[in-house]
């Protein structure tokens, strides 16, 4: 009679019957779902990350200084309060460049709060001066006593407190991500216990033939533990894959806050909008979807297994 | 080879103040190697219990209990399979493997031992053509007879060569002319060395091959002749 290798094969690749114990739609459903939340959670993860550190290198190396009656002589009568205040900024180590508002870019500034007669004003306005930073560090009390002295009155505002706040809103976001990243792990790890307790109570008979055939631990814990990546494997690319556009779309929403932003950027700019970092994690999505399934179906199998002699 | 010293098995709760009713009392006895023993009793008498102690199915909830050489007591887990392995086994309900063919139900205990496949192929097929089922290697066993199922059993059991041969009513959907083919494989086996325990209430079997008896009543030994 001639043997039928490939019938063979199969049965001997599936001796327990796992093929109908552990369905193969299901479970992938279920992983790809997590995987999908795994992106978006890493996304929010990497996207606040660079939200905060746009903030903090914008906000963080630059500084706004008032000068009030800016026209007026300063400490030393030969030079109004505005250019011995724009002169100590210029000589002070760690700054790299002075600019005093005009006042059009004063107006402007104005125009938002004060509409359009922003440039109609009778009060009498303070000189703005805006400061960059180079990144060194800069001792901002002695430069504040510096300006009062050349010009008494002046004030330097560092957005210290703002970096403070938005910082406390990034680490909160992060928080969150992080917590959903962690929630999506526990709940799919959750599932796929679930999933081979079920295979497990399903194939009772057959598993207690192998065991009393003299088969080992670690060869049922194997059989489950291959079923089980195939198909978290399986749920973790179609889960990667979903994620593509669905983080696509969301790039484009927040194109305008983005470091660079374009209103309407198209199909390839959006592609390269996703940061490299998030590449790599949609990427190793199916990875740990194989991983979370190998090790959990691993225990599981094992744990149950204690019951037999 | 087996030997039992005033085993006792319950199921169940094992301990505490409230322990299940022990199934298997007091049961002492020696088996060497090579033997060919019934196991009488009537239903209900332990014999399938004894059996299980003896595939280590249970493990025994008082007494000491020592199989192909090794004190089950002190054997961790973990070297529990490898006798196991040595051990063939012939169910009273077959216990086949559903979803696997008449082929790999037999192959199964040689692929555990990690048996090449060419080896496995050559010994699996000649066992089943020897039981008569040459036609029905890659045959389903829910497309076989009763009577067919159980050789496709009685081969799983010995494909291994095992030292040890426990048989549950063997003979129960048998005609006499099976019967007694299984007789002469199990003789065969006896004789190369194989210690063989057959549980029967076939008396007319059990008084034509007459061999060592261990007769069980109410869970206890009752009778060695």
């Amino acid at each position: 009679m001639k043997v039928p290798a490939a019938s063979a094969r199969a049965s001997r690749a599936d001796e327990l019957g796992l093929r109908r114990a552990l369905p193969g739609r299901m479970l992938p459903l279920l992983v790809a779902a997590m995987a999908l939340l795994a992106a978006l959670s890493v996304a929010g993860w990497i996207g606040t990350s660079a939200l905060a550190r746009q903030w903090r290198e914008g906000a963080g190396t630059a500084m706004t200084v008032q000068v009030p009656r800016p026209n007026e002589p300063g400490a030393k009568p030969e030079s109004t309060r505005l250019a011995a205040a724009v002169g100590l900024l210029s000589g002070t180590k760690g700054i790299a460049s002075v600019h005093v508002l005009t006042e059009a870019e004063l107006t402007d500034l104005l125009r938002p709060w004060l509409g359009e007669s922003a440039g109609q004003l009778a009060l009498p306005m303070p000189a703005v001066v805006a400061v960059r930073l180079t990144g060194e560090a800069i001792d901002l009390a002695a430069l504040g006593r510096g300006l009062d002295d050349a010009a008494p009155g002046t004030a330097l505002e560092d957005h210290g407190v703002w970096i403070r706040r938005l910082s406390a809103l990034a680490f909160s976001l992060q928080a969150c991500a992080l917590l959903a990243l962690t929630l999506v792990g526990a709940v799919s790890i959750a599932v796929i216990a679930v999933a081979t307790r079920a295979g497990l109570a399903a194939r009772r008979d057959a598993i207690e033939i192998v065991h009393g055939l003299g088969a080992t631990d670690g060869f049922i814990a194997g059989r489950f533990a291959r079923r089980t990546m195939l198909l978290a494997a399986s749920g973790g690319f179609a889960g990667a894959v979903i994620a593509v556009p669905a983080l696509l779309a969301l790039a484009k929403f927040a194109a305008p806050f983005a470091e660079h932003p374009n209103p309407s950027p198209g199909p390839v700019m959006l592609l390269s909008a996703l940061p490299t970092p998030l590449w790599g994690s949609i990427a190793a999505l199916p990875v740990a979807a194989v991983l979370i399934g190998f090790v959990t179906a691993q225990l599981t199998v094992r744990r149950w297994l204690r019951q037999l002699p | 080879m087996v030997r039992f010293e005033s085993v006792g098995l319950r199921y169940g709760r094992t301990g505490g103040r409230d322990p299940s009713p022990e199934v298997l009392h007091d049961i002492s006895f020696e088996l060497p190697e090579g033997t060919f023993c019934w196991l009488r009793g009537a239903s209900g008498a332990g014999k399938t219990s004894l059996l299980r102690l003896m595939y280590l199915a249970v493990l025994p909830t008082s007494g000491k209990l020592t199989l192909l050489g090794a004190d089950i007591g002190q054997t961790p887990r973990a070297g529990l399979p490898p006798l196991r392995r040595r051990i063939g086994v012939v169910f009273q309900d077959f216990r086949l493997m559903p979803h696997l063919t008449a082929f790999e139900n037999v192959a199964l205990p040689l692929r555990l031992a990690g048996g090449s496949d060419a080896q496995i192929r050559a010994d699996v097929t000649e066992l089943l053509r020897w039981v008569g089922l040459g036609r029905k290697l890659y045959t389903l066993p829910e497309e076989l007879s009763g009577g067919e199922q159980q050789r496709v059993a009685i081969a799983r059991a010995v494909i291994t060569r095992p030292s040890l041969l426990l048989a549950d009513e063997p003979t129960g959907n048998m005609d006499e002319a099976q019967a007694e083919r299984l007789m002469v494989l199990l003789a065969e086996l006896n004789r190369i060395g194989t210690t063989v325990v057959v549980a029967s209430h076939n008396d007319a079997l059990v008084e034509r091959h007459p061999a060592a008896e261990l007769r069980l009543d109410r869970g206890r030994l009752v009778d060695e002749a």
